[in-house]
């Protein structure tokens, strides 16, 4: 294995997203929305709203928390717990984009075949894909949760009045749950791209990533299921084993002269 | 040109679906010559261009290629290749300066001498005062000229070139030109190049092979191709203004010759390459003041196109 060649073919990539202001800009405008606004409007949502409904929403996680008082429950509930699907859906949305356009992308525009003849072998070519669609997507989840760090206790701090957050939960989702769903999101989204002619098919086909994570994030809510450190930390195995299944198929189905054939 | 060989194709093929865009190319070409690979859009060079390195597996034949198998051996061969695509195939948010020196990582180019090797290719394709702008911002030919000098950033010891010289002005066209015969006279290079421009090849190339719909139709060199379609297709007469008539009327007379004024000058095409004594002997025999005979060569133009009507005759 060719270090410097992955490297090389990770850093053009993440040159050209980066300069790629259509792809560069909602790729950190998203997560800033998402874990800064969450928590503005949590901070301001017990002042206007009525938090009657979010006591029987906060029905399935009485255990988790036990610890709080009536005040800090709704709020810990809503920082805490609320934002988790959140968190996920921008991580897989995240690293999506930028792997739908690793090899798709270069198809279209036409830069693909001078690195097929580039003596690298097919397994360093798809390292190299696969390293500059995680890498960023690690990047903005890791950059994001510590931003969340930051805006979670802010807007809780009238409430809380100490540094509460992250709490064991949030550790696992970002330190175990989160490298594994961006991994997710991209192994399976450069092998769909490596496929696919255009960015745009590369990125619907994502959807069909996209749409389990949702339901994951839903069924909390239902009360079907609670999200707490020992469910997120099988759920983060399951997403690593998926992540690993995925990776081998790739690495014993990915060939340039398939892709060659899509030129 | 020295006598080993540079590649060797026994019964490449290779079939998309029902087409069929190489059939059993049988081909040898020699270490350190310019070789010509000729054909209309679609004809197969690309497909070719593609085995040869490894890109794409043949559906049949092998290949030899600097003494690997490309199929096989692709990473080997591909560290001691250049190609230059159709397109340039550049990154264009890149600059000039980050596409080759990305390349030449990947090509294998010791890191310390990544800089001096970029610096030095920039330099020759007179790119260095744009160096650090975007390929975006380049002109079509400095893209071309980019594209090129990435494909010879780890000094590859056989060059395929696929129109080098397309989008290129005259003063950059012979930089290339150039180049060809420094890399394949001076440094024993062996170069591959596919082009319609059938002048650059006549000019550039030792030897030339046409396709035609992925079949081989024609193999040699510039020289061989145009004897093939009769050395003396065309004569050209400059005799006395009054004798025209007459030569007009006698060259008609000749089995198979026909004969039109052009440029103050008598052309008869079609007289067979034995025939031209006999021809002249008979005009001055009339009392026709032939003053010149002038047998023109046929070009590799000429010889290409002969093939080609030669083929639509056949279907």
């Amino acid at each position: 294995m060719n270090g410097n060649a992955v490297q090389a073919i990770a850093r053009k990539d993440l040159k050209v997203v980066i300069r790629n202001k259509t792809v560069s800009i909602p790729l950190i405008v998203m997560p800033v929305v998402i874990l800064v606004g969450l928590p503005v409007a949590t901070a301001l949502m017990p002042k206007i709203g009525d938090m009657g409904d979010m006591q029987s929403l906060m029905g399935p996680l009485q255990a988790l928390l036990a610890g709080y008082d009536e005040a800090q429950g709704p709020v810990v509930y809503l920082l805490a717990f609320m934002v988790v699907p959140f968190y996920l859906l921008m991580s897989v949305t995240v690293s999506i984009a930028g792997a739908s356009d690793s090899f798709a992308g270069e198809k279209e525009r036409k830069t693909l075949e001078a690195l097929l003849y580039t003596p690298t072998t097919d397994g360093e070519l798809l390292l190299g894909k696969l390293l500059s669609a995680w890498l960023p997507s690690l990047g903005i989840a890791w950059g994001g949760f510590l931003l969340y760090i930051v805006t979670a206790n802010l807007a809780a701090w009238p409430v809380m009045g100490r540094l509460w957050f992250p709490t064991t939960m949030w550790l696992v989702l970002a330190l175990w749950v989160a490298p594994a769903v961006t991994g997710l999101g991209v192994v399976a989204m450069v092998l769909i791209s490596s496929r696919a002619r255009t960015f745009q098919a590369a990125y619907s086909l994502g959807a069909m990533v996209i749409v389990p994570i949702l339901l994951l994030g839903v069924l909390p809510l239902s009360g079907v299921m609670a999200f707490s450190a020992w469910v997120l930390a099988l759920l983060g195995l399951l997403f690593w084993a998926i992540d690993a299944v995925l990776l081998w198929l790739g690495w014993h189905s990915f060939r340039r002269t398939k892709l060659a054939l899509e030129m | 040109m020295n006598s080993e060989i540079a590649f060797v194709t026994d019964g490449l093929t290779r079939h998309f679906g029902d087409v069929v865009a190489v059939d059993h190319l049988t081909l040898e070409v020699r270490a350190g010559e310019v070789f010509g690979f000729l054909g209309h859009n679609g004809a197969g060079k690309t497909t070719t261009v593609r085995m040869l390195n490894g890109v794409l597996a043949p559906t049949s034949g092998t290949a030899q290629v600097l003494g690997l198998a490309p199929t096989e051996q692709g990473p080997a061969l591909r560290r001691r290749t250049g190609v230059l695509t159709e397109t340039p195939s550049l990154d264009e948010r890149l600059t000039g300066r980050e596409n080759l020196e990305i390349y030449a990582t990947l090509y294998g180019v010791p890191r310390r001498e990544i800089a001096a090797r970029v610096g030095e290719l920039m330099e020759l394709f007179q790119l260095d005062d744009r160096a650090d702008e975007k390929a975006a911002d380049y002109s079509k030919g400095m893209k071309q000229r980019l594209a090129l000098a990435r494909a010879l950033i780890h000094r590859p010891q056989l060059l395929f070139l696929d129109e080098p010289t397309s989008g290129l002005d005259p003063v950059a066209t012979r930089l290339v030109h150039d180049m060809i015969t420094h890399l394949s006279h001076d440094e024993d290079r062996t170069v591959f190049l596919c082009t319609h421009n059938l002048d650059e090849a006549q000019k550039l190339c030792d030897r030339v092979a046409v396709l035609e719909h992925g079949k081989l139709v024609a193999l040699g060199t510039p020289e061989e191709l145009a004897s093939k379609i009769g050395r003396s297709q065309r004569l050209e007469f400059q005799v006395a203004s009054a004798d025209e008539e007459t030569v007009l009327r006698l060259l008609a007379e000749a089995p198979g010759v026909s004969a039109h004024r052009e440029d103050g000058t008598i052309v008869a095409a079609g007289a067979e390459w034995e025939a031209i004594p006999g021809l002249v002997a008979s005009l001055a025999s009339s009392g026709v003041r032939i003053y010149r005979v002038a047998p023109q060569e046929a070009s590799l133009e000429e010889a290409y196109f002969a093939l080609q009507s030669e083929k639509e005759e056949m279907s």
